[in-house]
């Protein structure tokens, strides 16, 4: 009895005294698991070099990162958030009502997605559109193009007969990735674009075209490896006719063993994805809460990090870990805002 | 003589006998056959984390002559010094031939980024440093270390590894020279995560998982051991104890994940506790593990014989002294293996962390239960995700940590169980 009361006394000044210690020294970021691998790399060499703490990343996804982000101002949410795409119009609508008016919009660079298989066989020669055939739930049918049916390719070679007699077998990130979000706006979406049936209903249909453009085909052909890309690599090494969807940085670190199928003539290297002639890249971007900026300690000292030549150029660290960096004049653009905490227009 | 005949024919075994033997001979052999099998199955678990993780207690260094040079150390804070370019040059000097920038940047990739922290806290610890030149040993880069241990095939083309032709005539040279060896690799016990495979460091998730199963145990056990002592000993038997029994054998059974969520709820959202923390983590571990050490606890006191309660109520005890001086010492041990089982449970889980911001990238090694940090499961989860090759037998070696430590509690709870075991 004794202890239970003494532990009850315990708990009730734990309830108490909490919000009273919330303080917080250090920078919270949360946001996409794409971004990840880049702002822990700049929050290290920030933290050991200025001797201030280093932030705190969690990695919840673009979406999750803004829900956190946007749900107020305070010590209690996050200070950043990464983010694998721009922010949408609803999501800042959120951060206005909870009273999230000043966000600064930092653009860091590219990623390439890239589409990869083993050493061990030749490199798959692809168009958006083959890439379209190949993963599409709904095709249009090759006898009578104005209609669709579920896709009836088995194998590469019956979606190009340019490509190799083996089975189609891709393994590819779930749908609450942002890779396979950006993955299918990018390439399944330009490629059934190509096809006019598809693209009329852009018009008439806008609900059946978001259907039949992005729904990725459910028979055993796409096979969703959850969120682990090594676990991807490690599967296409052990199966050489398998194909597998993951971010540049991962074929960067196992260049030895895989290779990039090459997409419309354009192989996804760093210079290629760089100069934007690689089809299936997009931006990285990060969000900054203004009203936290002189509140939470190290926040100005990480923006400048982030923006240095260092890290972000060229030559920079983070070309290093596979982030493909913007073009001189976009970096220059990005570091003034982020000198002068330019916010985003929130209309 | 017809007697013993009969005898005879009775003792010889039928076919329905032979059928039954043989019945019992196959399912015996069924039954060692699938304890072969998960046999097989741990030892060929243990193997690959093993063979896979030994070598990520060794790291390979390299040896530098840095000049500290003074003018480099005119700003007036130390920490601003050019420590990059320190080892750069100490890298130039050893290989004078390399005049070109590409050339250049191939040899300085050889070096750990983690090689001028070291020159940093050197210089930082020891001023008086400024103006020698010093022989320092530094980590090498992770490339480098996956080569000397053989984890990238010398054999493959240049354009299929990671190392160039180049670098491995230095590194060659390097070994030759006996400027590169490999030694056992301290930083792992001592640094927190990283980006940087040969800087990361598995002490800020073990501080982590320390200080949150230290607050899951100091609230838990008390908790735990006083309501089974009450619903067990002094609780009337009544509709409204049954309903509470049955509600604690459904928490034992509810996803863990579950309670991650009443977490968000209610210590972060509610009470404003900060993300991340191993307070927060180890409140809703606590909510996880109770109804375990609640079950473990009344099935001890059960197990109790009545005449003991009986003697002592005799001889004029009352029924708390009952309780705390005769009951409750004779079911301790079996609580104690209840509680231990329930950490160890609790060491292992990373679901309902996640929704508590514990899976996260953090550098500094936690100093309390308020700062931000990690766990070993969830540093497990994060390195195998990590692009780096290095990372692999990060996460191999930081396997069999979690598991030295999982076995260490269980053979614990074994241990208590067979010492104080009374068998009436």
């Amino acid at each position: 009895m004794k202890v239970t009361s003494i532990f009850v006394a315990g708990a009730l000044t734990l309830a108490l005294t909490a919000p009273a210690m919330a303080a917080r020294d250090y920078i919270s970021i949360v946001g996409s698991s794409t971004v990840y691998p880049f702002a822990t790399v700049v929050a290290e060499q920030f933290g050991k070099t200025s001797g201030s703490k280093t932030p705190k990343i969690e990695s919840t996804g673009s979406g999750g990162g803004f829900k956190l982000f946007c749900s107020g101002v305070g010590v209690n949410f996050p200070d950043i958030t990464n983010s694998s795409r721009a922010i949408k119009a609803s999501e800042m609508k959120t951060c206005a009502d909870n009273g999230v008016t000043e966000i600064v919009e930092v653009k860091i660079g590219y990623d390439g997605i890239v589409l990869a298989n083993s050493k061990t066989v030749e490199a798959l020669k692809l168009t958006r559109q083959d890439i379209f055939l190949a993963l599409a739930k709904e095709v249009p049918d090759p006898a009578n193009p104005e209609k669709l049916i579920a896709n009836p390719y088995k194998t590469w070679k019956d979606v190009n007969s340019a490509l190799a007699d083996t089975k189609i077998e891709v393994l590819g990130p779930p749908p609450t990735s942002g890779t396979r979000d950006a993955f299918v706006e990018l390439a399944m979406e330009t490629g059934a674009d190509t096809f006019p049936v598809i693209e009329g209903m852009k018009k008439t249909d806008k609900e059946g075209y978001k259907r039949v453009s992005q729904t990725v085909r459910e028979d055993g052909a796409y096979i969703e490896a959850g969120e682990n890309d090594n676990l991807i690599v490690q599967k296409l090494q052990a199966n050489p006719t398998a194909v597998g969807i993951f971010g540049f940085s991962f074929l960067d670190q196992n260049a030895d063993v895989l290779h990039g199928s090459i997409i419309e003539g354009e192989e996804p290297n760093f210079e290629g994805i760089a100069k934007g002639a690689y089809p299936v890249s997009r931006p990285l971007f990060f969000y900054v809460k203004k009203a936290h900026v002189d509140v939470i300690p190290g926040i100005k000292g990480y923006l400048a990090e982030f923006t240095s030549e260092k890290a972000w150029g060229e030559e920079g660290y983070l070309a290093d870990k596979g982030m493909i960096p913007m073009p001189k004049e976009e970096r220059q653009l990005f570091s003034k805002n982020v000198a002068s905490l330019k916010v985003m227009d929130m209309k | 003589m017809n007697s013993i005949e009969t005898t005879s024919d009775l003792l010889k075994p039928t076919t329905r006998l032979k059928r039954r033997y043989r019945v019992e001979r196959w399912f015996k052999r069924l039954g060692l056959t699938a304890i072969a099998l998960s046999l097989s199955f741990v030892a060929f678990l243990f193997f690959t984390i093993f063979s896979d993780g030994y070598t990520a207690f060794k790291q390979s260094y390299i040896e530098l002559e840095v000049h500290f040079a003074a003018e480099e150390f005119s700003q007036e804070k130390l920490a601003n010094a050019d420590y990059p370019g320190l080892v750069k040059h100490a890298m130039r000097t050893m290989f004078p031939e390399v005049t070109s920038r590409e050339g250049k940047k191939f040899l300085y990739s050889l070096i750990s980024p983690a090689a001028a922290y070291t020159l940093q806290n050197m210089v930082e610890a020891d001023p008086k440093m400024i103006g020698t030149t010093q022989k320092v040993w530094v980590l090498a880069d992770d490339d480098v270390d996956m080569l000397m241990k053989g984890k990238i095939d010398r054999s493959l083309g240049e354009g299929n590894r990671r190392v160039r032709d180049i670098q491995l005539a230095w590194i060659d040279r390097l070994e030759s020279e006996n400027r590169l060896e490999t030694r056992f690799n301290k930083t792992f016990f001592t640094t927190g995560d990283s980006r940087e495979p040969e800087l990361a460091g598995i002490l800020g998730a073990v501080k982590g998982s320390f200080f949150t199963l230290l607050i899951t145990l100091s609230l838990s056990f008390p908790i735990g051991v006083a309501a089974a002592v009450y619903l067990e000993e002094f609780a009337p038997e009544n509709k409204w104890t049954d309903l509470i029994e049955i509600n604690i054998n459904n928490l034992a059974a509810v996803p863990s994940i579950i309670f991650g969520l009443l977490g968000l709820a209610i210590f972060i959202n509610f009470w404003g506790l900060p993300r991340s923390t191993p307070m927060v983590g180890g409140l809703v571990l606590t909510l996880m593990t109770l109804p375990t050490i609640i079950i473990a606890g009344r099935a001890s006191l059960k197990s109790v014989p009545p005449s003991i309660r009986e003697a002592a109520l005799g001889v004029g005890a009352s029924k708390m002294q009952t309780v705390t001086h005769h009951v409750l010492p004779l079911a301790m041990p079996g609580m104690l293996t209840g509680t231990i089982i329930g950490m160890a449970q609790a060491l292992g889980e990373t679901a309902p962390l996640l929704m508590i911001g514990m899976v996260a990238f953090i550098v500094d090694v936690p100093g309390g239960i308020t700062d931000p940090s990690a766990v070993l499961p969830v540093q497990i989860y994060l390195w195998a995700d990590s692009p780096e090759r290095g990372f692999t037998e990060k996460t191999a070696a930081a396997i069999m940590i979690l598991l030295t430590f999982l076995i260490a509690m269980n053979s614990l709870a074994v241990f208590l169980r067979k010492k104080f075991e009374i068998k009436w």
